[in-house]
């Protein structure tokens, strides 16, 4: 049910009852399906989106371009899995273009991320090159304007 | 020197709209939560605001035809007869007006001369009754009721047709009641306008905010082509009530007398908001379904809400309001309001601002966000309780 996702993509702290109502159905129902996508793994995780900087948590972030050898029978699948179980990734992307898999970073400081590509990810067997480029600013992400400025202006009664 | 005595009789005639008293004093608090507001909480989608900077980037700052762009007509056309199967000429039957209420004015100005009656089914939105005043018409109000879903029957207008009626103004999706005609409904209306001869001004500026079956267009209906003015605008399924801009279509001899007015009063609608209302029209189809669904989600949880709380309420079909009556609270609809916004900081429009048949109500807004609703229901209904005590 792509509305019930959609609505949970949203905000995932709505009830199912709420839900129910919105969506015109018994809550039973929403409930039940809630479970079987949560089971599934349709719904991998809930998590919250924290604006760091907002809250004086100083964090760097940098995206790599990664090119890599790929492997007979498993293609680029090793070598990315080896990549994205290190908990300092916090994506892992294959693309198509100019590199193969574009990595995610995020760590305390610039030493602590270029430590990791140094020593970890570079030394990877299949690894043929590191472009690393540090994030300056976050504008938008996972669809929502980190600092959005479009107050409301509207009149608080009108016709 | 009393400046007062210098006004005109017909503008000293009309009753100052009853929305602004309350929106003074709401105003004024804060951590107030409105429910008061007549217009969507979205923004206009960035692409409609992006393609009217391109505008100006390119220089497009200059008057265009009375009518309005050429470009913009023709896909007013296309897009209604795509929605609607009407067909009018771009060249001819469409202008391009400062919203839908200078299309209202307009029409009236148009059509109505010294003492010619106007049919109004109430509640109504607040400018309907006066526009007709203004143009030196007579308002003539049909009330409708929530047991009949606040919709209008053929047999309930012939009580208030009379020889000097000459226009039946509606006004569905409805503000403030949220009710919908369908077309069985309407098709009743149209043989009542061809029976007594007159013309139809149909507002139908909320017509994409349709949520129980589809909007039938007034001007569709068999032989109703020519003797409606249909009325619609951007400002609500588009989120662009701040740009000020509508349309109207008809036949070629009333739109050339609305024009006639329009060139000498308004010359035209600004351009940028027209160049914005081309890009909605080519692009923006997406982003009214995504609000609309959004307003769908959030009338089922006001409507679940005030059913819970016991109040009668009848169930809006279309634009983004809900009108739960208030009569068991024993209070006037401008008292409940009132003491509402004093006692727990909500804002909502008392029923009677839109007519006296809707005293005993208050209309609601459901554009805002799910979070605000819920805490407004909380609010509400921690009112009616201690009333009730």
């Amino acid at each position: 049910m792509k509305e019930l996702l959609e609505c949970l993509e949203r905000d995932h702290t709505q009830t199912p009852e709420q839900l129910a109502i919105m969506l015109n159905k018994p809550v039973e129902e929403i409930a039940a399906l809630i479970k079987k996508y949560q089971d599934e793994k349709v719904i991998v995780k809930y998590q919250t989106i924290i604006d760091w900087e907002k809250a004086g948590i100083d964090n760097v972030t940098a995206v790599i371009e990664v090119r890599i050898t790929p492997q007979r029978e498993v293609g680029f699948d090793a070598i990315a899995e080896r990549i994205y179980r290190y908990s300092e990734v916090r994506s892992l992307y294959l693309m198509s273009g100019g590199y193969d898999l574009s990595v995610t970073v995020e760590g305390a400081s610039l030493k602590e991320v270029a430590d990791f590509v140094s020593t970890k990810l570079s030394t990877i067997d299949g690894v043929v090159s590191t472009t690393t480029h540090f994030m300056l600013k976050k504008y938008k992400f996972a669809g929502v304007i980190i600092k959005d400025e479009e107050e409301e202006h509207r009149l608080v009664v009108s016709p | 020197m009393n400046w007062a005595d210098r006004i005109a009789p017909t503008v000293k005639a009309i009753p100052p709209s009853g929305i602004r008293r309350f929106f003074d004093i709401a105003a004024e608090m804060k951590g107030v939560i409105s429910l008061g507001v007549g217009e969507p909480d979205f923004i206009t989608p960035w692409h409609i605001r992006e393609s009217c900077i391109h505008g100006l980037h390119r220089g497009y700052t200059s008057y265009t035809s009375n009518y309005g762009l050429l470009e913009l007509r023709e896909e007013i056309t296309k897009s209604l007869h795509k929605d609607y199967q009407v067909t009018y000429d771009p060249r001819q039957e469409v202008l391009v007006t400062v919203g839908v209420s200078e299309g209202l004015d307009l029409a009236m100005r148009a059509l109505l001369g010294p003492g010619d009656e106007v049919l109004v089914p109430e509640p109504c939105y607040v400018s309907y009754k006066s526009c007709v005043t203004l143009a030196g018409g007579t308002p003539i109000t049909i009330p409708t009721s929530a047991e009949n879903e606040f919709r209008i029957t053929a047999e309930q207008l012939e009580k208030y047709v009379t020889p000097r009626t000459k226009i039946l103004l509606i006004g569905y999706p409805n503000n403030p009641t949220g009710a919908i005609m369908s077309r069985e409904d309407l098709e009743g209306i149209a043989a009542f306008a061809l029976k007594h001869d007159l013309i139809v001004i149909s507002d139908e500026i909320y017509a994409k905010l349709t949520y129980d079956g589809t909007h039938t267009c007034f001007s569709s209906l068999p032989g109703m082509r020519d003797r409606t003015i249909v009325l619609n605008g951007f400002s609500k399924a588009y989120a662009m009530t701040g740009w000020r801009i509508g349309y109207a279509v008809s036949n070629v001899e009333f739109i050339a007398a609305m024009t006639k007015i329009h060139q000498y009063t308004m010359l035209c609608t600004p351009i940028t908001a027209q160049i914005a209302a081309i890009e909605a029209l080519k692009s923006g189809e997406k982003n009214v379904e995504h609000m609309v669904s959004e307003y769908n989600y959030r009338r089922r949880l006001i409507f679940n809400g005030f059913r819970q709380m016991g109040l009668d309420c009848f169930e809006p079909k279309g634009a983004f309001y809900i009108f739960p009556s208030i009569k068991q609270t024993g209070l006037t609809s401008l008292e409940f309001a009132e003491q509402l916004l004093m006692a727990e900081k909500v804002a909502l429009v008392p029923g009677d601002a839109f007519g006296e048949s809707g005293e005993g109500f208050v209309r609601c807004s459901y554009a805002t966000s799910t979070k605000n609703i819920t805490e407004a229901l909380e609010r509400i209904g921690r009112f009616i309780k201690n009333i009730k005590k």
